[in-house]
């Protein structure tokens, strides 16, 4: 059982939907993301999805692009990505951490090197957009060796015949892209979002989280009312862009949080 | 796998789409079943004859194949060594290799029933070409160019644009033609269900890199006829000049089971290749990564960051290459070198003196290593450079560094 099980085990037993929050790792700069990181789980965050800056996101939009551009150019790599993760933990223990960005930077930091100091920053799972599972044995099976969380994204082209084999390395949830397209781009419905999580939910036997697409409370909790839980990301990494103080942005999220725990 | 346990290099890649640890399908989820979709037809137009067909009339009929393999002869008795033959692929309608690809590519959009096409360009050569085809086949056509090339691409982005397509200037990232391929591959995943993407070079993620290099291989196979024609045996020699390496793999495709012909690629040196990284050199100073769809030789930090290329040539500044060209490069069977603008100048002007030729800034490059080594080898090597794109697009890039007023030209 890994952090993300219990954090999931235990919202079952609540009768309660996930609230997932992306923040970009040193966006604007190091301290303050570490204030904003370790202010979520206190504004109602079930899970966090920390960004890890990579120079080519091609499955961003403008918004988390820009963090990258912004974390990067104050210095910030993969390493210190590890570094605020750590320090993190220092004093929470409970809430899951998942890493999620592209390939490279962990490819070049070496895959075991990488695994090992994740685990020790205490990262309990993976989201890496450019890993599908036809290239599995890069990084998704020796993660999962190493007690990671390897989590898929499902999208609306993963057909029935696909789905098996998108599902079948996955741990811990499963990311369903809730729209064709880049993140922060267009909004999400719940009436198309539903019966896709219900699909995927029954092949997969984990909870289903839906992002991309999901701007504030009110679209929160229509789609958590539909699906295990939600993610947000560009519209509170917006609300950082725009240089608002920490405890508004951490206002947002409990915002945000309240909508999908209300479903 | 030692050299000596291959018996073809011509099986790559295999079904995972890898040639050695190279390529591979590193794309998101969203585009995994359009890919394998794309993989399905272009397996089945590969053996289908009506497909070539198609493909070899309008290639007779419209780009005007095959391109002529010409003995340069006064390049050849300057240089005092090799004799020199240019495959003349700036020839082609559009002015460069780049169509020979477009056509097929375009075609298995139409069979897969997209309406809507869109492509990356750098230097424009591949978005004129793109937006020539749709133009023919009254597609839709949207190119993405980076904002930094629009402003230098003037003439390009003009032509693109009577050609009926819309070119969009990438602000995103630092407005080159990675962040261009970046933004194209966002507008993908977008607009997934009409929308076929045509890329330009050999790369991308797996089928592109194996696609693009058989419908460029035209070059290869033209030449080794020509070649044969002209001479009675193989060139000794074949060079080609390398971004992403669409028009080398081309040529040196049907060439890579002679183990008489040397193959020789030639990549962009910017202002030298050195630690100041102010170079397009995937091979001679890059490392392997992953970046596009597939794994290969990329200009990159310590941290995996994908560092800006640079060059005196929009068509060759792309931080990789082609995955097939590095396992070329890993066994062997290929060298790789690289130019400077400096020396890559220099060949632009003894092109344009010595034979009567305007060549593009790319195979520029190619010359400029020809340059190098004709003069050591005897009269009776015989060495193939392609010529892959004319040089109109480029007098105003050539005149500013010969500091030649344009305004001025009484």
């Amino acid at each position: 059982m890994t952090r993300i099980d219990d954090t999931f085990a235990a919202l079952a037993q609540e009768n309660r939907k996930a609230f997932v929050a992306y923040v970009m790792a040193g966006d604007p700069d190091f301290d303050t993301s570490l204030e904003i990181v370790r202010g979520l789980p206190g504004a109602g965050v079930d899970v966090i999805e920390l960004g890890v800056p990579f120079t080519d996101p091609m499955a961003d939009g403008p918004t988390i692009q820009l963090a990258g551009q912004r974390a990067l150019s104050g210095g910030m790599t993969l390493k210190s990505t590890l570094e605020l993760a750590r320090r993190f933990r220092e004093d929470n223990q409970t809430t899951p951490i998942v890493l999620m960005g592209y390939y490279n930077p962990i490819y070049s930091h070496g895959v075991d090197r990488f695994l090992a100091d994740a685990t020790a920053a205490g990262i309990d799972g993976l989201i890496v957009v450019d890993l599908p599972p036809e290239e599995d044995d890069e990084l998704c099976v020796p993660a999962q060796a190493a007690g990671l969380n390897f989590i898929r994204l499902a999208t609306p082209t993963t057909d029935d015949a696909r789905l098996p084999q998108v599902l079948r390395n996955t741990s811990g949830f499963v990311y369903y892209v809730s729209i064709t397209g880049i993140t922060g781009s267009a909004e999400a419905e719940a009436a198309d979002v539903g019966p896709e999580v219900a699909r995927i939910r029954d092949a997969a036997g984990l909870p289903v989280v839906v992002g991309f697409g999901i701007n504030a409370p009110a679209r929160a909790r229509a789609v958590a009312e539909v699906s295990d839980g939600v993610v947000v990301g560009s519209a509170i990494v917006a609300r950082i862009a725009a240089g608002d103080p920490v405890s508004d942005v951490l206002g947002f999220v409990q915002s945000l949080a309240d909508g999908a725990h209300g479903a | 796998m030692p050299e000596d346990l291959i018996n073809s290099f011509m099986t790559g890649p295999d079904e995972n789409g890898r040639f050695g640890t190279y390529g591979g399908r590193f794309v998101s989820e969203t585009l995994m079943p359009l890919i394998l979709a794309l993989e399905e037809q272009y397996e089945n137009a590969k053996t289908d004859e009506s497909f070539w067909a198609e493909m070899h009339d309008l290639w007779t009929h419209y780009v005007g194949r095959p391109s002529p393999l010409y003995h340069a002869e006064r390049l050849t008795e300057h240089l005092g060594g090799a004799r020199i033959y240019l495959k003349r692929d700036e020839l082609n309608h559009t002015g460069a290799h780049k169509i020979n690809n477009v056509l097929g590519q375009i075609i298995l959009a139409r069979r897969m029933g997209k309406t809507r096409i869109i492509a990356e360009t750098g230097a424009g050569q591949h978005g004129v070409a793109t937006a020539t085809v749709c133009a023919k086949f009254g597609l839709k056509c949207v190119v993405y160019m980076g904002a930094h090339d629009v402003k230098r691409q003037a003439p390009n982005v003009f032509r693109m644009r009577l050609l009926g397509a819309e070119v969009v200037p990438v602000t995103s990232g630092r407005g080159t033609l990675k962040d261009a391929m970046n933004d194209a591959l966002r507008d993908w995943v977008t607009n997934v269900r009409d929308t076929f993407y045509c890329i330009g070079t050999v790369a991308g993620p797996h089928p592109y890199p194996a696609m693009v290099r058989d419908f460029q291989s035209i070059i290869g196979k033209e030449t080794r006829e020509q070649m044969m024609a002209a001479e009675g045996r193989l060139p000794d020699t074949v060079i080609a000049a390398i971004g992403g390496g669409s028009n080398a793999m081309g040529l040196f495709y049907p060439f890579l089971d002679d183990p008489s012909v040397n193959i020789i690629g030639v990549e962009a040196g910017g202002k030298g290749v050195n630690e100041k990284m102010e170079h397009c050199a995937s091979l001679t100073g890059g490392r392997p990564g992953v970046l596009h769809g597939n794994r290969t030789y990329l200009l990159q930090d310590d941290d995996g960051q994908i560092l800006e290329g640079f060059s005196i040539s929009a068509g060759l500044d792309y931080p990789g290459i082609g995955p097939e060209h590095a396992w070329l490069h890993d066994i062997g069977r290929a060298q790789y070198v690289s130019i400077t603008d400096v020396e890559a100048l220099e060949a632009f002007q003894l092109s344009c003196e010595m034979e009567g030729i305007i060549p593009a800034l790319e195979p520029s490059h190619a010359l400029a290593h020809v340059m190098k080594i004709a003069p050591g080898l005897p009269s009776d090597h015989l060495l193939v450079m392609n010529m892959c794109g004319r040089g109109d697009k480029d007098i105003f890039t050539v005149a500013r560094a010969l500091g030649f007023d344009m305004s001025d030209a009484g």
